[in-house]
C-alpha cells in the first residue's frame, strides 16, 4: 500500500480522518490543520495524536505545573530544571545527580508484568538520558483491598515486573511504598522513581544541534508493541465495555537495557555524543519532534531505514511504536565509525537515520516520499492547553464534618494493646517483606539502606563516602480530606524521611496521580494538589526538579484516591554517619521529638478499625518540620543518635512496633504525661520521630533540643527483656512480646499472596 | 595475586566481585566473554548477573563464550574457579560442577540476607573458615534450587563436597539444603549466595563474605 503523502494530503483535503480514534478531540484536529495548512497526512496525524496526548503534552496540567517554576525556591543546587528529561542537582564534590518519578499505571493494570517492568525501563532510560549512570530505583505501589481478587491478579505480577526487570537490569530497589486502598482496587498505581549519577560537567542535553550532524538510532529493533500507548491507554478512563487494550502494552528485555546502559555510558565517556533522547511514551514521535524543536530546528529522518522486528509495520505505526530500549543519538559524522563500534562491541544496533537540518522542519521519509514536513515545536511544545474547570466537590464540606471524634477508641489497657497488634498486622502497616525480597537491594555494592529503613541510601564514591538518601510518600486519605494540606503533608513525610536517615533534604521530584481532568472535581483537586506542593516546596527551600502527571486513573465514575506522591532526595557528605531506624543497643534512651495532637483524622487507625475517613488531616507545620530535620541531620553528623525512626501511619505505637521488630531489640516505654494514652500511640501528628540516644550523648542531644526549642520528650529505654524475652513494654499498659509482635506483622502479606510450594 | 573477573553481557556483580577481590588483597583483572584470553591471572571469579539475559536458561548459553573454553581447561587443570549465583549456573551449564540450579520452589525471586553454614573448609575458596561455622552472606536470585540425582548428591555427601549449606530454613527448595558445592579437586567452587555482598558492613550485612577471598590468596600462598 503507498502511503499517504504530504503531496497526496495536499490533493484530497477532504480525506476523512481517523483523529476521534486516534484520542484527538475535534478543536485539535482544527488546530492541526491550522499549522500545517494543510490536512496532515496519516503519519503526521499519528505523530500530533500521541505527542498531544495528555500524557505527553500535559495539555490539562500545564497552567497549574508552572508554580513550580513561578514559586522555586532560590537554590544553587539545582543544574537542570524541569523541561529535560529529569532535573539535575548538584550534591557536591563534583557530582550532580538526576532523579524523577514516573506513572506507569494503565499498563500495570492491563498487563501487571510488563506494565510495571517498562515502567521501570522507561525511568532509567530517561536518568541515563541526562548522561547519568542509573544507580537505584524505589517503587511506589498503590492497589485495592489486599483480599480481593484482583489484587492477587495484580499485585504479584507488578512485583515480579519490578522484579524481573530491575533485578536484572542490575539496579537496586532501596525504597519505595505498597499501599491498600478500595479506591485503588479498579485502577493500581504504579510509580517508578529512578536516582542517576554522573561528574557535574558530564550532563546531556536533548537537543539535535548541528547541521549536518547525524541521528542515530540505536538498542531493540521496533515492533508494534504499544502503538497508541500513550494516546488511547493513558488518557482513556478504563470502562467495562470496549475492546481488549493488552496489545497497546509494551514489552520490556531488560537485557537489552543492561547493554544499552554500559554501551552509552561508554558513548559519553569516549566524548561520540552531541545530543541524545530516549525513546518512551510516543516514541519515534516524540524523539525527533522533542530533539529537533530544542536544537538547530531542523531534522531529515529516512524512516524506512528503522530495523523492524514486524515488516509489516507502516509508518504511521513506526511513529507511534512504543518499542522499548531504543535511544537517538545526535552524532557528528566524524565520530560516526567510533560511535557504530561501542554499539558493536555491545552488540547494539545502530542505524543513522538521517541529519540535523537547519531548515526549521522535521521532514521524514519513506522510501523516498515525503510522509511528515512539520514544524517541530508545533508537534513537541505547541500543543493544546486547557484551562479546565475546577470546583471544590459538593461533598468537601460534609467529608470534612464528619471528623472521627464519634468513632469508638480504645480504653482499657488489653483493648490498646490489642489494637497495637492489630495496626501492626494490617495490610498497610504489616511487614512488606514479601514484596521487597524480591527485589535486588544489594547489585552495585553501595547500597547503604534500603526499604524497610525511612529512605534509600546509596553511596556514590567509596572514598570519601559521599551518598544520596531518596524516599517517596504520599497519604491519599489525606489529600481527599484537603488536597492542598495533603500534598504538603505527603511533602512533609518525604523530606522528613529522608531527614531521619541523615541527610540533607535539597531536591523534590512528584508523580501527580489523579482522576479525570475532565470533571471539575477531580481538577479541582489537582489544582489544590499543585498549589500545596508548590507552597511547600517554597516553605522548605527545595525545589521540584521534575515529575509526572498521571490522570484519568479512574473506573467509570469512580476516582482514586487524589494521590500526589512525593519523593524527596537528600545528600549524606558521609554514608557512615547515616542513621538507621531499628533499636539496637539496650540501655539507650528513647526520645519523642515534636509535638502530640489529638489528631486522627484519616488515620490508619480510623481507616483498619472504623472504616472511616473524615474531618481534617494533621496540621501541617513545614517549619517544625525543618526544625526537626535540622536536629536529625545534625543529631546524625555529630553522632548523638544511634537510630530514628519517622513517626507517620500508625503513629508512636507503630514507629515503636518498627523499631524494635528491625534488629529484634526491645524498649521500655512511658507514654508522656498528662497525654491520654490512645493518643499518645495513634495520632497521627506530623513533624515527629523517635531517636535512640546513647547516655554518652544524652545532654548534648538534650541541650541541641532545648537551644532550638523543639518539644523532646524522654518516653523510653532500649531494652532487651532480660530473661523474660524482648517485648514493647508500655509501662502500666501493657507488654507484648516482641515474637508474637513479629507473628502478627510478617503473617499478613504472606497468607495472601504466597503460593504453597512441594518438597523435592 | 591476580584474580579474573568475567564480564559476560548481562553480568551485574562484577564490580562488586573486583571490589572484594581488592578488599581481600587481590589485584582484579577484569576479563571479557568474547575473548578467550585469561591474561595471566592465577584465578578466576565468575560473579552473579543474568548472562545474555539468561533466556533459553540461566548460565546455558554463557557456557560458549570463548572466554569460557580457557576457564574450562584451566579449571581441569588446577586454575581456582569461584562461580557466584549465575556464575554457579554457568559452572554447572559447563559441567565443571555436578547438579543443576532450577526455580525456586517458592516461585518468587528471594533477596534476603541467608544464614549458612560452611560444611567443608579445605577448598581453595574456603581455607580460611573453620568447618561448621554460621556465616550470613546475601542470597538473591529466582532460580537458585539446587537438584541432581540421588547418586550424584549421595556422592558429594561423601566425598565432602557439598561447601556450604543453608541453615534457619531453606530458601529456594534446593535438595539437602545445598547452597555450594566444589570440583573434586576443591578448586573450582559454585555457590548461590554472594559472598562479594558480605565484606563491608556499611553495604552488606556484614563482613562473612570476605573470608572466600581471603581463603583463595591465604590458599595460593600468595596475598599481595
Amino acid at each position: 500500500m503507498s502511503p499517504d503523502t504530504v503531496q497526496r494530503a495536499a490533493r484530497t483535503p477532504d480525506e476523512p480522518q481517523p483523529w476521534a480514534d486516534l484520542g484527538l478531540k475535534e478543536d485539535e484536529y482544527a488546530r492541526i490543520r491550522e499549522h500545517l495548512g494543510r490536512r496532515p497526512t496519516s503519519s503526521e496525524l499519528a505523530m500530533y495524536s500521541v505527542m498531544w496526548s495528555e500524557h505527553c503534552s500535559y495539555k490539562s496540567s500545564k497552567v497549574h505545573l508552572r508554580q513550580f517554576g513561578e514559586k522555586a525556591p532560590q537554590t544553587d543546587a539545582l543544574l537542570v530544571g524541569i523541561g529535560e528529561n529529569a532535573g539535575v542537582v548538584d550534591v557536591g564534590q563534583g557530582y550532580a545527580v538526576t532523579f524523577k518519578v514516573e506513572s506507569h499505571n494503565h499498563p500495570s493494570y492491563v498487563e501487571p508484568y510488563q506494565g510495571a517492568a517498562t515502567g521501570v525501563g522507561g525511568i532509567v532510560r530517561d536518568i541515563l538520558a541526562m548522561g547519568a549512570r542509573p544507580v537505584a530505583v524505589l517503587d511506589p505501589l498503590r492497589f485495592g483491598p489486599l483480599e480481593a481478587p484482583d489484587t492477587l491478579r495484580v499485585l504479584p505480577g507488578v512485583v515480579a515486573g519490578i522484579g524481573g526487570y530491575g533485578n536484572c537490569l542490575g539496579l537496586p530497589t532501596v525504597g519505595g511504598e505498597v499501599v491498600f486502598d478500595p479506591s485503588y482496587a479498579g485502577n493500581p498505581l504504579v510509580n517508578a522513581l529512578c536516582v542517576g549519577v554522573m561528574r557535574r560537567e558530564d550532563i546531556q542535553r536533548s537537543a539535535a544541534s548541528g547541521v549536518g550532524n547525524l541521528v542515530v538510532l540505536y538498542g531493540a529493533k521496533t515492533g508494534g508493541d504499544g502503538i497508541g500507548g500513550v494516546s488511547v491507554l493513558a488518557s482513556e478512563t478504563f470502562t467495562d465495555t470496549g475492546p481488549t487494550k493488552r496489545p497497546s502494552v509494551q514489552v520490556g528485555d531488560p537485557f537489552t537495557e543492561k547493554l544499552l546502559i554500559e554501551c552509552t555510558l561508554e558513548l559519553y565517556a569516549a566524548g561520540l555524543v552531541v545530543g541524545i533522547q530516549d525513546l518512551g511514551g510516543a516514541g519515534l514521535s516524540c524523539a525527533t519532534s522533542e530533539m529537533a524543536s530544542a536544537g538547530t530546528g531542523g531534522m531529515r529522518v529516512e524512516l524506512d531505514k528503522v530495523p523492524l522486528r514486524d515488516q509489516t509495520l507502516a509508518p504511521e505505526e513506526i511513529l507511534m511504536s512504543e518499542s522499548q530500549e531504543r535511544m537517538m543519538a545526535v552524532v557528528e559524522p566524524a565520530k560516526i565509525d567510533a560511535f557504530l563500534a561501542v554499539c558493536a562491541k555491545w552488540d547494539v544496533l545502530a542505524t543513522v537515520l538521517g541529519e540535523v537540518t537547519d531548515t526549521g522542519r522535521l521532514v521524514i521519509t519513506w522510501h523516498g516520499e515525503t510522509v511528515v514536513d512539520v514544524p517541530p515545536r508545533t508537534v513537541a511544545h505547541e500543543g493544546p492547553v486547557y484551562h479546565r474547570p475546577y470546583e471544590r466537590p459538593s461533598w468537601q464540606d460534609s467529608l470534612q464534618a464528619d471528623d472521627p471524634s464519634r468513632l469508638a477508641r480504645p480504653s482499657t489497657p488489653d483493648d490498646l494493646r490489642a489494637t497495637v497488634l492489630r495496626l501492626a498486622g494490617s495490610p498497610n502497616l504489616a511487614d512488606r517483606s514479601w514484596v521487597t525480597d524480591q527485589y535486588d537491594r544489594f547489585v552495585l555494592g553501595n547500597t547503604v539502606l534500603a526499604q524497610p529503613e525511612d529512605s534509600g541510601v546509596v553511596r556514590l564514591d567509596e572514598q570519601s563516602g559521599l551518598g544520596v538518601a531518596v524516599a517517596t510518600d504520599c497519604n491519599g486519605r489525606f489529600a481527599k480530606l484537603d488536597p492542598y494540606e495533603g500534598a504538603r503533608l505527603a511533602l512533609a513525610e518525604s523530606y522528613r524521611n529522608v531527614a531521619t536517615v541523615g541527610a540533607r533534604p535539597l531536591a523534590v521530584t512528584n508523580c501527580l496521580n489523579f482522576g479525570s481532568p475532565e470533571d471539575p472535581e477531580i481538577m479541582w483537586q489537582f489544582a489544590e494538589a499543585v498549589r500545596g506542593l508548590a507552597d511547600g516546596c517554597l516553605e522548605l527551600g527545595v525545589p521540584v526538579t521534575g515529575g509526572n502527571v498521571s490522570f484519568y486513573n479512574q473506573t467509570g465514575e469512580t476516582a482514586i484516591l487524589p494521590t500526589p506522591v512525593v519523593g524527596v532526595l537528600g545528600v549524606l557528605d558521609d554514608v557512615a554517619r547515616r542513621t538507621p531506624s531499628g533499636f539496637r543497643t539496650p540501655g539507650q534512651v528513647i526520645y519523642l521529638l515534636g509535638e502530640t495532637r489529638d489528631e486522627l483524622a484519616g488515620s490508619e487507625w480510623a481507616h483498619v478499625v472504623h472504616g472511616h475517613l473524615g474531618g481534617l488531616p494533621p496540621r501541617c507545620d513545614l517549619q517544625a518540620e525543618r526544625e526537626l530535620a535540622d536536629i536529625l541531620v545534625n543529631a546524625s553528623r555529630d553522632g548523638l543518635i544511634d537510630a530514628a525512626h519517622d513517626l507517620s501511619d500508625g503513629g508512636l505505637a507503630q514507629a515503636l512496633v518498627e523499631a524494635c521488630l528491625r534488629y529484634g531489640v526491645g524498649a521500655r516505654v512511658w507514654l508522656p504525661d498528662g497525654l491520654d494514652p490512645f493518643v499518645g500511640l495513634f495520632s497521627e501528628s506530623q513533624a515527629r520521630a523517635v531517636v535512640a540516644v546513647p547516655r554518652s550523648e544524652e545532654v548534648r542531644f538534650t541541650d541541641m533540643c532545648t537551644a532550638r526549642r523543639f518539644p523532646h520528650v524522654r518516653v523510653g529505654v532500649v531494652d532487651d527483656g532480660g530473661p523474660d524475652g524482648a517485648a514493647l513494654d508500655v509501662q502500666g499498659l501493657f507488654r507484648i512480646p516482641l515474637d508474637e509482635l513479629r507473628a502478627v506483622h510478617e503473617a499478613t502479606l504472606p497468607a495472601s499472596l504466597a503460593t504453597p510450594t512441594t518438597p523435592r | 595475586m591476580r584474580v579474573g573477573v568475567v564480564t559476560f553481557p548481562g553480568s551485574l556483580d562484577d564490580g562488586d566481585a573486583a571490589r572484594a577481590v581488592r578488599y581481600a588483597g587481590g589485584e582484579a583483572v577484569g576479563l571479557w566473554h568474547g575473548e578467550d584470553e585469561l591474561r595471566g591471572v592465577d584465578a578466576v571469579v565468575l560473579p552473579g548477573g543474568f548472562s545474555y539475559g539468561d533466556y533459553l536458561r540461566c548460565g546455558a548459553i554463557a557456557r560458549f563464550a570463548p572466554v569460557m573454553r580457557s576457564v574450562v581447561d584451566r579449571a581441569r587443570a588446577g586454575l581456582p574457579v569461584l562461580g557466584i549465583c549465575n556464575g554457579f549456573q554457568i559452572l554447572a551449564e559447563a559441567h565443571l560442577l555436578p547438579g543443576a540450579l532450577i526455580r525456586n520452589d517458592v516461585r518468587t525471586f528471594v533477596c534476603r540476607d541467608q544464614a549458612l553454614r560452611v560444611e567443608n573448609a579445605t577448598t581453595a575458596w574456603t581455607s580460611d573458615y573453620e568447618a561448621g561455622r554460621r556465616i550470613v552472606v546475601p542470597l538473591k536470585s529466582g532460580e537458585g534450587g539446587y537438584v541432581a540425582d540421588q547418586a550424584t548428591l549421595d556422592r558429594l555427601e561423601g566425598e565432602g563436597r557439598v561447601v556450604v549449606r543453608y541453615v534457619d530454613g531453606n530458601p529456594n527448595g534446593s535438595m539437602r539444603d545445598i547452597a555450594g558445592v566444589c570440583s573434586e579437586d576443591g578448586r573450582v567452587v559454585g555457590l548461590m549466595p554472594h559472598p562479594e555482598h558480605a565484606i563491608d558492613s556499611l553495604t552488606g550485612p556484614g563482613t562473612d563474605g570476605l573470608g572466600f577471598f581471603t581463603s583463595l590468596l591465604t590458599s595460593m600462598g600468595a596475598a599481595a
